[in-house]
């Protein structure tokens, strides 16, 4: 056992450090591309200038195969550029979903010549790409989607609403799955496109989230035209088209960002309770010796995923774990922070409450983070099914029609 | 970064799997829980055979010489069988001792004895139902001769010589005890079974009465060593106790998939899904750090002392939590005594006590943390 790299690994390592000293943006610069800022016309546009730069030297998407601008890198490879990349608090929000997501989609299912007209300029982050799945009424079962598709000559007709699209404001196409048939069980009824988000008819909304933030958007359809060129995946093989978007999980590398195990001790040692500073108090050192031991879990987790990556295996779904962890540990740090600071814990203004306010902002925003991208309960449903092998859920809609299918309230 | 086990010691831990299912299966445990022997001799000698004994022991005084990845290779797949063999006490405790403390005289006479197998060791620190410390401390050597009562003593009725903490100053500081080489068949001592939670494992009342007692390590040093042993038995015990939280979250599972109820498997009911996907997080996490506390012993890491404590607190709380809801799963047949969910359950708690308790290894951590900290 050791931590060093093959000599492979180390060459590649040294290539990816070379370039990025050579042409990462300095800190301050990185701070001004991320998606959080005020100023969102601004980053987006530096962002853009850096992803172009990053594409000029091939370093833009290195899983991607050649022939589309990326490395075809192994895992390894592209978890050393994102350990590589990381050092420079370099942002990447903007283009992740359509590199990770929406590009493996146009290369699985669209023609050869949609492929060399959008997947070069998706790459370089001329055009930035959304996905829309969720709906207010099908969240963990996306497949009870209720946003129609209607032919109509060459074309489709869509009318309905998505919601929690990540950067629809700011997206110039996306893809969607929409339900061309309710009259047949619910994935069999489904058919997938990609779409102009300036079409006519399409109409953006933020989301506001309890932190007071708005990250997300609803999205509005209405009598929203898109050729049926394109459609990805035949008529009525939504379902499969999406299962395949969705197997593009990201490698699990960061962990749920805010106070964690690090922060707590700090504070810990930094506030004073009646028989003097919190780290004296034996339920206080209990507590944070937990969050240490399972901070450290997963960060040693992860060694084991990259040397397994390294010896050539594939990530697996394993990977859930660090997300349901570092998540409910997130709000329970938040909260265990504030209840250190007695009293005063509720104050949010960063001026006045100790390190910033991020225990109180976490608490506002860690519920969030236990919902999106898979919440705790279907992480569970994950590791029992596909790692330990227990049944799937019994479904008592698998063979109804959609339009027979109880809908409740939402 | 190749955080893993190598070719070699997995296939160290195949030949070992392949050894403990033929000669160790839970039928083979269940009758030293209910028969009169208080330990598997026959396994063990099967296991000095094997040479499992010396593995971490430098081949000048008798061992393999390979090291203490191998040592943490085979924990696992002993642990995974709940066998009821003195390794752990003679091993990891008796055995790091020597190495850790031992003259070169001492490691000459007992680490050659202990890898064949010639001997059993152990190590006697508790004296009862509470935390051992310098001040509760009553066993004391005074001018070579051993007074005291220790229990529970892992292996006591059975292991040959003990290495015994002491009181050797009144002071009750830091500083007040030290170690010492005790022969058990020796005279001034007197033992006596003693009943645990787990009686597939042998524990002892060890009586001393002016018992000949050798210094093991300078005087004063008792504490300190005895941490130092304690850390490199934490790390060895996770694998034994990762191995049978594995073994707990199986039988979970392979219960859940073939009982029905309502009609159905109960391994499809998201009530059981969601506890075992928890089992196998804690697992996960336990091993993690048993892991990286395998990487710290072997290496010879200072980060030993807080990766031994992380290791102790994840395989204790994985161990413990596979093993309760292992029975929860199996419903009321595993509250019964012919079902074995008891044989891990026993196994678990007695392993997240022997060497200290979970709160014990926590404080420990965060003192640790609080002390690189500081420096």
């Amino acid at each position: 056992m050791d931590f060093e790299d093959t000599p492979e690994e180390a060459a590649f390592r040294a290539e990816a450090r070379a370039w990025l000293s050579a042409n990462a943006p300095t800190p301050e610069e990185a701070r001004k591309m991320g998606r959080e800022t005020t100023n969102e016309a601004e980053s987006l546009k530096r962002a853009k200038a850096w992803q172009a730069k990053k594409a000029d030297n091939n370093w833009a998407c290195l899983h991607w195969p050649k022939e589309f601008g990326g490395r075809g890198a192994t895992p390894i490879q592209r978890v050393i550029w994102e350990q590589e990349e990381s050092r420079f608090a370099v942002p990447r929000g903007f283009f992740e979903i359509g590199l990770g997501m929406c590009g493996p989609t146009m290369m699985n299912w669209s023609t050869e010549a949609q492929k060399q007209r959008y997947l070069p300029k998706m790459l370089r982050g001329e055009e930035i790409w959304c996905q829309l799945f969720s709906e207010p009424s099908a969240g963990s079962d996306v497949a009870g989607l209720r946003t129609r598709c209607e032919r109509d000559g060459d074309d489709w007709i869509i009318n309905g609403q998505k919601v929690w699209t990540s950067g629809a404001h700011y997206s110039d196409f996306g893809i969607i799955v929409t339900r061309s048939d309710p009259s047949v069980p619910k994935h069999k009824g489904l058919t997938f496109f990609f779409i102009d988000m300036k079409s006519p008819g399409v109409e953006v909304r933020p989301i506001k989230q309890i932190s007071g933030t708005s990250n997300f958007n609803e999205v509005y359809f209405t009598d929203v035209r898109v050729p049926d060129s394109q459609r990805l995946g035949k008529i009525g093989q939504g379902w499969e088209v999406s299962v395949s978007v969705l197997m593009n999980e990201r490698l699990a590398v960061g962990d749920a960002p805010g106070p964690g195990f690090d922060e707590a001790f700090d504070l810990a040692r930094e506030v004073e309770l009646e028989s003097g500073p919190a780290i004296r108090d034996s339920n206080v050192r209990q507590q944070l010796a937990d969050w240490y031991v399972q901070s450290r879990g997963l960060k040693y987790t992860k060694f084991r995923t990259i040397t397994a990556l390294s010896r050539g295996g594939v990530p697996g779904p394993e990977s859930s774990i660090t997300k349901l962890v570092s998540a409910t540990n997130l709000q329970n740090i938040a909260s265990f922070g504030m209840d250190m600071q007695d009293m005063g814990g509720s104050i949010l203004d960063a001026e006045v409450a100790p390190a910033n306010a991020i225990f109180q902002q976490a608490l506002l925003y860690s519920p969030g983070l236990r919902i999106a991208g898979g919440t705790d309960e279907i992480l569970r449903n994950i590791i029992a099914e596909r790692v330990l092998g227990l049944p799937g859920d019994i479904r008592v809609d698998k063979d109804v029609p959609y339009n027979k299918l109880p809908t409740g309230k939402a | 970064m190749n955080f893993a086990f190598s070719d070699d010691q997995n296939m160290l831990r195949d030949q070992a799997a392949k050894f403990l299912a033929a000669r160790c299966p839970t039928s083979a445990v269940r009758k030293i829980l209910e028969g009169e022997a208080t330990w598997d001799k026959a396994l063990w000698d099967g296991i000095v055979e094997l040479g499992w004994t010396g593995v971490a022991i430098p081949e000048a005084y008798g061992g393999l010489g390979l090291g203490h990845l191998e040592l943490c290779v085979l924990a696992e797949e002993l642990g995974r069988v709940l066998a009821p063999v003195p390794f752990s006490s003679s091993v990891y405790l008796a055995t790091e001792a020597l190495l850790l403390a031992g003259s070169e005289a001492q490691k000459q006479a007992w680490l050659p004895k202990l890898a064949a197998g010639e001997v059993i060791g152990t190590l006697a620190v508790a004296e009862g139902a509470h935390q051992p410390t310098a001040r509760s401390l009553s066993a004391k050597v005074e001018n070579g001769r051993l007074d005291g009562v220790k229990l529970p003593v892992p292996d006591g009725l059975i292991a040959d010589f003990a290495v015994v903490v002491a009181r050797t100053s009144a002071d009750g500081g830091a500083r007040s005890a030290s170690l010492f080489i005790v022969d058990l068949n020796g005279p001034g001592v007197t033992r006596e079974a003693v009943k645990t939670i787990d009686p597939t494992r042998n524990h002892a009342t060890i009586t001393f009465k002016g018992a000949p007692a050798e210094a093991l390590g300078a005087t004063g040093e008792g504490w300190a060593l005895s941490e130092a042993i304690l850390d490199r038995a934490a790390v060895l015990l996770s694998f034994e106790q990762v191995g049978g939280a594995q073994t707990a979250l199986n039988m979970a599972r392979d219960y859940a998939m073939g009982r029905y109820a309502f009609g159905r498997p109960i391994a499809s009911f998201q009530a059981i899904k969601h506890k075992l996907a928890d089992m196998f997080v804690a697992l996960e996490l336990g091993r993690s750090n048993a892991y990286y506390g395998a990487w710290a012993l072997a290496s010879g890491s200072s980060e030993l002392p807080v990766a031994a404590a992380g290791a102790r607190i994840a395989a204790t709380e994985a161990f413990y939590l596979a093993a309760k809801e292992n029975i929860q799963t199996h419903g009321g047949n595993g509250y019964t005594w012919a079902y074995d969910c008891h044989l891990f359950y026993r196994r678990a708690k007695l392993l997240a006590l022997t060497i200290g308790s979970a709160p014990h290894w926590k404080e420990l951590l965060i003192s640790r943390l609080e002390a690189r900290n500081a420096a």
